[in-house]
């Protein structure tokens, strides 16, 4: 088998892209509707070895998906619905491209499919929350994951042309699973019954519009003639329930600024620091130190500059970008620096502008890259100390953090830390769940989360932290030194395998969502198929796909 | 309904103890008469037409020629005899006996395969539909509707496979066959290629000539096929496509011979002076040539195919010949491919052999090509003219594979994009040169005359002289 590792040979990857530099989308706007055409090149891999046939992606194709619905939600408010669609004739997309995953190493693999599963759901959140709603619309052959973009649409309208068809034919074809939510937005988002899903699921050929329609796999069919305007009536349907500003200017996202050095990513209000001897980066956010915009005016003036959007978007690109280039950083340090004040003011700001597009789209934002935050698959330790500003929004990241220690000073010194809550963290910045972190750290006693609502000032020092469950531990400044260095190296000293599970099995208590299913099978289910000799072994079947071998299977049932 | 199987439909299935399959065909059958007389030739199915039947698959039963209606025609269903010792020629499961019944882990596969040969089938006939009503000849128009009718019998031949092992699925995948059609937008045939109309005996001769040779070696594949009933059905289709490309081969032939008696008549070659005498200009023939020639090309598909390669190994699809290869399994194997380079040339890039398996089958096309090339061009040196038809590079004018839009000449050199359009009228036909051929088609229906942008053929029909009244026109 051959390897592509991504090891210092390989540049790192970035996120960094831009409508005028896609090879593989068109983003094209008219009035209320965005329509995304996909049209990949087949010569634009991210990595070289494949060829993007088919429509057929990798994350350099994803990466622009991703970056086309951000500016979709920043630069066109004015759109309420979008279109997804394809550029090619008669084929839609074939999915994940096989010999991108045949060629790359578990760990791309797992992380390729984490980003295309948080795009997904973020169509799915912004859906939700925002109002910017998909459809897809299906224009001729939908295989794997190019279904499973439709999955993570509102609405499918699928091409009756007698040829078309529809289908997840990892498992029949592969010997592993759709790794993108297909299996679990089927039963479960689309509601088609369970015998008709295994059906569906283990034909490799899929099925066509008839049949598609009947099993509930798409919502609307229509022939090639009166495709394009249907598609376009349940665009303007879809949009009209929007609540997006039909007459809005959007702001203008710019590339994030970084620098990359030995030392780590650094960005105007976020720093990652690598200690790689010891396997850990901290992560410090920053508070802003000038003063923030209070109208919707002057908010819209900055645009990006706006310390929520660019904080927001400099902390999800550091975490893509530890995701992807520097996997054996296994413990996130998270740290905050600053004036809580002013995390607090701008809260108030936020809370006060919510209605406005502009806001509400930050707010998306943050709970995006939160969301991300949650499924990081590295220890996650936030240290209070003095100088932090774990106030309101940025409470969310210890609330994130596996664990925090926060530095207890004697009662009356001026530099103790403390931790403020606002309305931020009483639900307007969700998990994938649905509820606040709040919610779910005290899943068993939601008498403490009214009662921390209830305080007056809601201010509290290591001490009552503690003792309200706001911290993990509290070591005064005697024993500050030596207890969070020795809860770092006990920490890098464990397995990271049964880390990363086991940190996953405890972030998500409480109920279910597709969300968490999606990401809870993944990790489980779909990532031990990929790690199994059965996919991945010499003779599995994702390995010898397209080679003319046959895969050789281990019969046993595990 | 009550049929009596072996004589309306001959066949040498046992179709009459077959219920299942009777079951199946009573429904289809009434479905394909109307799609025969909605989609078929227009006009003429009242007329009687002299076409041979296949009335069983020995020596003296496959071709037994008389009159028919076409409507009346009588579609049978037929497998080369069976082999009872016939094992698997290649791939992975080389040398274990052949499959009597689909494999479950093979049956999606076969299906799709079946359906997309099928389904050209009755596309050709939906593409020729016109053409009965701008025949050069009567021998001409008898020669069209037979290869229409045996396109309608590869139909049934798929049909029956799809009825006879595939169930459910298969009797719907069978509905579809007819449901689609050429050039309908809501309903297009699989393949784009067969959506396009063939309103010119030019072109028909050229597609049957090079399309049908694409036919052909699909046919062979398929005929190495470890699923005995396909391969059989295929073995035996391979006897009726012959005659179709006798039908493209003579009929160039019969045009490039016409085009020579005007030159020689006028002693000219200048295009203009034998267009207006009502002949086909020679540079004109070869731009026909390079259209189908290279559209046809891109019928095998795309050069590295994972499909070709899971075919192979999974016995389903083989080489054409599989016994003129040495290595059946062509694990370890590379075929070396010529791509485009960076550069803008040329460069070889090896490939595993199993997954070169489209190409390979190429290969072999285009050598088979040549040879009725190297025919006309032997006419054309009898008479003492230096002009050679030739067919283009592979590299030129694809639509698929690592070629498609690529800019190159007809040797196949990559040009810039600017030089290659400026070229394109010189190399493929223009919109004048097609009118100026559809302005030759005019119907000639008295037996024995031909029109003046062709000769006659050498011979008639089954030792039937060439002004035999083949088709006797109400």
């Amino acid at each position: 088998m051959v390897t592509a590792e991504v090891s210092l040979a390989s540049p790192p990857v970035t996120f960094d892209t831009a409508p005028e530099r896609y090879r593989h989308w068109r983003l094209s706007v008219d009035g209320r509707i965005a329509t995304l055409m996909l049209d990949v090149d087949e010569d634009g891999g991210l990595r070289p070895g494949y060829k993007l046939k088919l429509n057929s992606y990798d994350l350099g194709v994803d990466i622009e998906f991703h970056d086309a619905l951000q500016r979709i939600r920043f630069e066109h408010p004015g759109v309420a619905c979008v279109v997804v669609t394809s550029a090619k004739d008669r084929m839609f997309c074939a999915g994940a491209n096989i010999y991108m995953l045949g060629t790359s190493t578990h760990a791309w693999k797992v992380n390729f499919c984490k980003f295309t599963n948080e795009t997904r759901n973020g169509m799915e959140d912004s859906s939700r929350y925002d109002g910017l709603h998909f459809i897809a619309a299906l224009n001729g052959t939908t295989a794997g994951g190019g279904f499973e973009i439709a999955l993570a649409c509102d609405e499918i309208v699928l091409v009756d042309d007698r040829s078309s068809a529809i289908s997840l034919p990892e498992v029949p074809l592969l010997g592993v699973l759709p790794g993108t939510g297909g299996l679990t937005r089927v039963v479960d988002k689309r509601k088609v019954r369970r015998d008709i899903a295994d059906v569906f699921c283990t034909n490799p050929d899929g099925v066509r519009a008839d049949r598609a329609k009947a099993w509930n796999l798409v919502d609307h069919t229509a022939p090639p003639d009166g495709f394009g305007a249907l598609v376009a009536e349940r665009a303007r349907t879809l949009a009209a329930s929007s609540p997006r500003p039909a007459d809005a200017r959007g702001i203008t996202l710019h590339a994030v600024e970084r620098t990359v050095d030995d030392a780590g990513y650094h960005y105007r209000y976020v720093d990652a620091r690598f200690d790689r001897l010891a396997r850990m980066a901290t992560l410090v956010v920053r508070a802003p130190r000038e003063p923030q915009p209070e109208t919707v005016e002057a908010i819209a003036t900055i645009g990006d500059a706006w310390w929520p959007l660019a904080m927001a978007r400099e902390l999800d690109d550091a975490l893509l970008m530890l995701r992807t280039n520097e996997s054996e950083l296994g413990l996130l340090v998270l740290r905050t620096e600053g004036d809580a004040e002013a995390v607090l003011a701008v809260d108030r700001t936020m809370l006060r502008l919510r209605d406005h597009w502009l806001v509400r789209e930050t707010i998306g934002m943050l709970r995006r890259t939160f969301a991300r935050l949650d499924v990081t698959s590295r220890s996650l330790y936030a240290i209070v100390d003095v100088n932090s500003c774990f106030a309101g929004t940025l409470y969310e990241l210890a609330l994130a953090a596996d664990r925090s220690y926060m530095l207890d000073l004697t009662d009356g010194d001026e530099s103790a830390p403390e931790i403020e809550l606002d309305e931020f963290n009483f639900g307007l910045l969700p998990m994938v769940n649905g509820r606040s972190r709040l919610d779910i750290r005290f899943l068993g006693s939601p008498e403490a989360v009214a009662a921390l609502r209830a305080a007056a000032n809601r201010r509290f020092r290591a001490s009552e932290a503690l003792a309200r469950g706001l911290v993990t531990v509290a070591p005064d400044d005697l024993d500050w030194e030596d207890e969070i260095r020795l809860a770092f190296e006990e920490r890098a000293a464990l397995s990271p395998d049964a880390l990363t599970a086991m940190e996953a099995s405890l972030r998500f208590a409480g109920p279910e969502t597709l969300e968490t299913k999606v990401f809870g099978r993944l990790s489980a289910w779909q990532n031990w198929v990929f790690i199994r000799p059965n996919a991945t072994g010499e003779h599995g079947a994702l390995n010898v796909f397209g080679t003319g071998s046959r895969p050789q299977f281990d019969w046993k049932r595990v | 309904m009550d049929i009596n199987y072996s004589e309306r439909i001959p066949n040498n299935v046992d179709l009459a103890s077959d219920r299942t399959l009777q079951r199946a065909l009573e429904h289809w059958q009434p479905e394909f008469l109307k799609w025969w007389k909605d989609l078929g030739p227009s006009d003429f199915q009242a007329d009687d037409v002299y076409l041979r039947t296949a009335t069983s698959v020995d020596a003296k039963g496959w071709a037994t020629y008389g009159f028919v209606r076409m409507p009346e025609y009588r579609w049978g269903i037929f497998l080369a005899d069976r082999d009872p010792d016939r094992r698997i020629g290649f791939g992975d499961h080389f040398g274990k006996p052949v499959w009597q019944q689909v494999p479950g882990e093979h049956r999606s596969t076969l299906r799709r395969l079946i359906v997309t040969q099928g389904d050209t089938e009755p596309a050709s006939v939906e593409q020729q539909r016109l053409l009965g009503h701008t025949a050069p000849s009567v021998y001409d128009l008898r020669n069209l509707f037979q290869v229409n009718v045996e396109e309608g019998r590869h139909l049934w031949a798929m049909v029956y496979l799809l009825h006879a092992y595939f169930g459910r699925d298969g009797r719907e995948e069978a509905e579809d066959l007819l449901a689609r059609h050429s050039g309908d937008t809501n309903n297009p045939r699989i393949l784009t290629t067969f959506n396009e109309p063939i309103s010119d005996w030019l072109s028909f001769y050229m597609f049957t000539y090079f399309t049908d040779r694409d036919g052909k070696f699909q046919l062979k594949s398929l005929a190495e096929s470890s699923f005995d009933p396909l391969s059989r059905t295929c073995q035996f289709m391979l006897t009726e496509e012959a005659h179709h490309m006798f039908v493209g081969d003579t009929g160039i032939a019969r045009v490039t011979k016409r085009t020579l008696e005007v030159m020689k008549e006028l002693r000219t070659e200048d295009p203009d002076a034998i267009r207006l005498a009502g002949a086909i200009d020679l540079p004109t023939l070869q731009k026909y040539l390079n259209f189908w020639f290279t559209a046809s090309l891109d019928l095998f598909g795309v050069e590295t195919s994972s499909n070709a390669a899971s075919y192979f190994a999974g016995g389903v699809k083989g080489r054409p010949d599989e016994w003129k290869f040495e290595d059946h399994l062509a694990v370890d194997q590379t075929f070396t491919l010529e791509t485009p380079s960076e550069s803008g040339g040329v460069k070889a890039e090896e490939i595993p052999m199993r997954n070169a398996m489209n190409e390979v089958t190429r290969t072999e096309y285009v050598k088979d090509c040549e040879i009725g090339v190297a025919r006309w061009n032997r006419l054309i040196q009898k008479q003492g003219y230096d002009f050679r038809l030739t067919l283009p590079s592979t590299r030129f004018h694809r639509k698929i594979g690592v070629w498609a839009g690529i800019a190159t000449n007809v040797e196949g050199r990559v040009i810039s994009r600017s030089e290659c359009d400026a070229k394109q009228g010189e190399w493929l036909p223009t919109q004048s040169d097609r009118a100026y051929i559809a302005s030759l088609m005019q119907g000639v229906t008295e037996p024995g005359k031909i029109a003046a942008w062709i000769a006659p053929p050498d011979r008639g029909v089954n030792n039937q002289p060439v002004d035999y009244e083949y088709v006797r026109l109400h």
